[in-house]
């Protein structure tokens, strides 16, 4: 009963604060692929993995005072900016969560453009598939995005250290 | 003839309540029609528990399909000889259309949560597996089920294509929207559909609205707002749901206890341990699952006998609103009132949020998080729709979320010991 509310807190202390609905999409779904338990459901959208369970719950933690959302007008859109609050904290104190150390891996994912968070969450989307095949199935959906050869390889590395991380 | 170019000798119709007729011209889709996959899709409902709330609501998701693919079909002909619109996907997404919902097993939403399933991945196992549909669809051409397959996954190179099947405004909400608003019998969820369908354009990737039919899918936003809140999450219906979810979980508790059932669950038994082959999977529906609660409320585990009883006779928890941000100490307090009379919380006390269930809003996002509604303006320039209509802005501005508590009343009505304590608790919380 609400445990699953409860890991995103738990996350959001990890996290301190994230800037972006796309990056925290993808932040999640990326760390979930590496084994933490997040219950939220993800499907392939236009723009890579997306959860809407995951917008819900972020709606209700809001409407409930557990985070604090605010909006900036980036003149051309408008972003998202997410800190959990001291209600928050509070809540989150009466469960006794069983959820990796992640400290680290979510410091590693903040560092990145969601652009690129983007790509990586996709191309573990298809991680059923060989090598060669994510990188076609990457340039059939993602044409727009025209990913360079050096950005694959830079997320290939990435997903390499994120699950070896995970792993140690 | 190329079996893919194969027409019927003469159109079959399928009367329908809610496109009147589902006019079926292609071979391939007929064969599909006919396929026991897709005539399983008759023996699940469209919205589960909802019959016990709105009792008209028995239709399937045989009925729902169909309409889809009269939508598709509908928009498809629209599209002919317009720009950005290729007439060779024309079959395909007929058949993405059809197919879309091919997974869907009984009561998906609980199945899913307590056995950690995920119907589309069946959808997909559907398509390309060793099955009748995927038969059919590779004699169209080898690798045509696949393709099908990533329609409905949302991965075909053609986004387009994609977009008519899956998008804020597609065939498939449009389908269930004006469905489940007729058979529940609610005044809610009727929008223009013909003025939509003539305002829907292709644009590249996506299917895009001409500006003058703003109107139309404002009607469209505001009917799917007021389903969701007055039927997808109704109260009573979700309380029939809680129950459904804790009847598996209890059974497949005893599974993992090695309770000696005195009917042996054999259906279920795949679904126990986590290892679901496409067969059994098939093997269940909705008859399957109504036999097993049927018997079971003969069983010697209390729980179970009585959760089943409860859910085959309609005899569900009450609710009440619950805050978690105030209530917290107030369920801890009663979790233990519970425990001491010997009524386990864990199938007794309930708290269900908004963001368990299944529905969706509509919501413009910030840039990249999700693909929003466009308008297509005269100046040929693409505008969000919330941008340009005040009454879209206002609905997807701040969400209303909810929690309710559910519990057995009558149960605590009986109780010798802290009746009135419970109570108390019970009646502070608003009940």
């Amino acid at each position: 009963m609400l445990t699953n509310h409860a890991k995103l807190l738990r996350f959001f202390v990890e996290a301190k604060e994230v800037t972006g609905r796309k990056k925290l999409q993808k932040m999640i779904y990326i760390l979930q692929v590496c084994g933490i338990p997040f219950g939220e459901k993800y499907r392939y959208h236009f723009y890579g993995p997306y959860s809407e369970e995951l917008s819900l719950r972020m709606e209700e933690l809001c409407n409930l005072g557990f985070l604090e959302e605010t909006i900036e007008d980036k003149s051309n859109y408008i972003q998202y900016h997410y800190e959990i609050t001291d209600d928050g904290v509070r809540f989150l104190k009466q469960f006794s969560l069983e959820m990796p150390e992640m400290s680290k891996q979510i410091e590693r994912l903040q560092q990145q453009s969601a652009r690129f968070l983007e790509l990586v969450a996709t191309m573990l989307y298809f991680r059923h598939l060989p090598p060669q095949k994510v990188e076609e199935k990457v340039s059939i959906v993602k044409p727009k995005q025209n990913y360079s050869p050096k950005e694959l390889r830079e997320a290939w590395q990435f997903i390499d250290k994120m699950v070896q991380s995970f792993l140690v | 003839m190329a079996y893919k170019d194969e027409q019927l000798h003469e159109e079959k119709v399928f009367k329908d309540p809610v496109h009147r007729y589902v006019h079926v011209r292609d071979r391939v889709i007929w064969d599909l029609i006919a396929t026991p996959e897709f005539q399983r899709l008759r023996r699940i409902k469209q919205l589960g528990t909802t019959h016990l709330t709105f009792h008209g609501a028995e239709h399937s998701r045989f009925n729902h399909s169909l309409g889809v693919y009269e939508i598709v079909r509908r928009i498809i002909n629209n599209f002919q000889d317009r720009p950005h619109w290729n007439e060779d996907e024309r079959l395909l997404c007929l058949c993405a259309a059809l197919l879309h919902d091919l997974g869907h097993g009984p009561f998906s939403h609980s199945f899913e949560k307590v056995f950690d399933l995920d119907h589309e991945h069946y959808t997909q196992q559907i398509i390309v597996g060793d099955t009748y549909v995927n038969d059919i669809l590779e004699r169209v051409r080898p690798g045509f089920a696949q393709d099908v397959a990533d329609v409905i996954n949302k991965t075909y190179s053609d986004q387009l294509v994609v977009s008519v099947i899956s998008s804020q405004i597609d065939a498939d909400r449009m389908d269930y929207l004006q469905r489940d608003s007729y058979y529940t019998g609610v005044s809610y969820g009727h929008f223009d559909m013909e003025r939509i369908l003539r305002v829907m354009r292709p644009k590249e990737d996506q299917v895009v609205i001409k500006s003058t039919g703003m109107h139309a899918v404002e009607d469209y936003i505001m009917s799917r707002y007021q389903m969701y809140w007055q039927v997808y999450f109704h109260p009573v219906t979700r309380s029939a749901e809680v129950i459904l979810t804790k009847i598996l979980l209890r059974a497949k508790h005893l599974y993992e206890k090695n309770y000696a059932f005195k009917l042996q669950p054999t259906h279920f038994i795949s679904f126990f341990k986590g290892d679901v082959s496409l067969e059994d999977y098939l093997r269940l529906d909705e008859a399957v699952v109504y036999y097993y609660f049927q018997l079971w409320q003969e069983e010697d585990d209390a729980i179970l006998c009585d959760l089943c009883e409860r859910f085959m006779n309609r005899r569900l928890f009450k609710y009440v609103d619950f805050n978690p941000n105030e209530q917290m100490d107030d369920l801890s307090r009663l979790s233990e009132l519970f425990r001491d009379v010997g009524i386990d919380p864990r199938y007794y006390l309930v708290v269900d949020s908004s963001s368990d269930l299944p529905y969706d809003f509509y919501r413009p996002g910030e840039e990249g998080e999700r693909l929003p509604i466009y308008l297509l303006m005269p100046n040929r320039q693409l505008k969000e729709l919330s941008q340009e209509s005040d009454l879209v802005e206002a609905i997807s501005g701040k969400r209303r979320t909810d929690h309710k508590l559910y519990f057995p009343l009558d149960m605590l009505e009986q109780m010798d010991d802290h009746h009135e304590k419970v109570m108390e608790i019970i009646e502070r919380l608003g009940y």
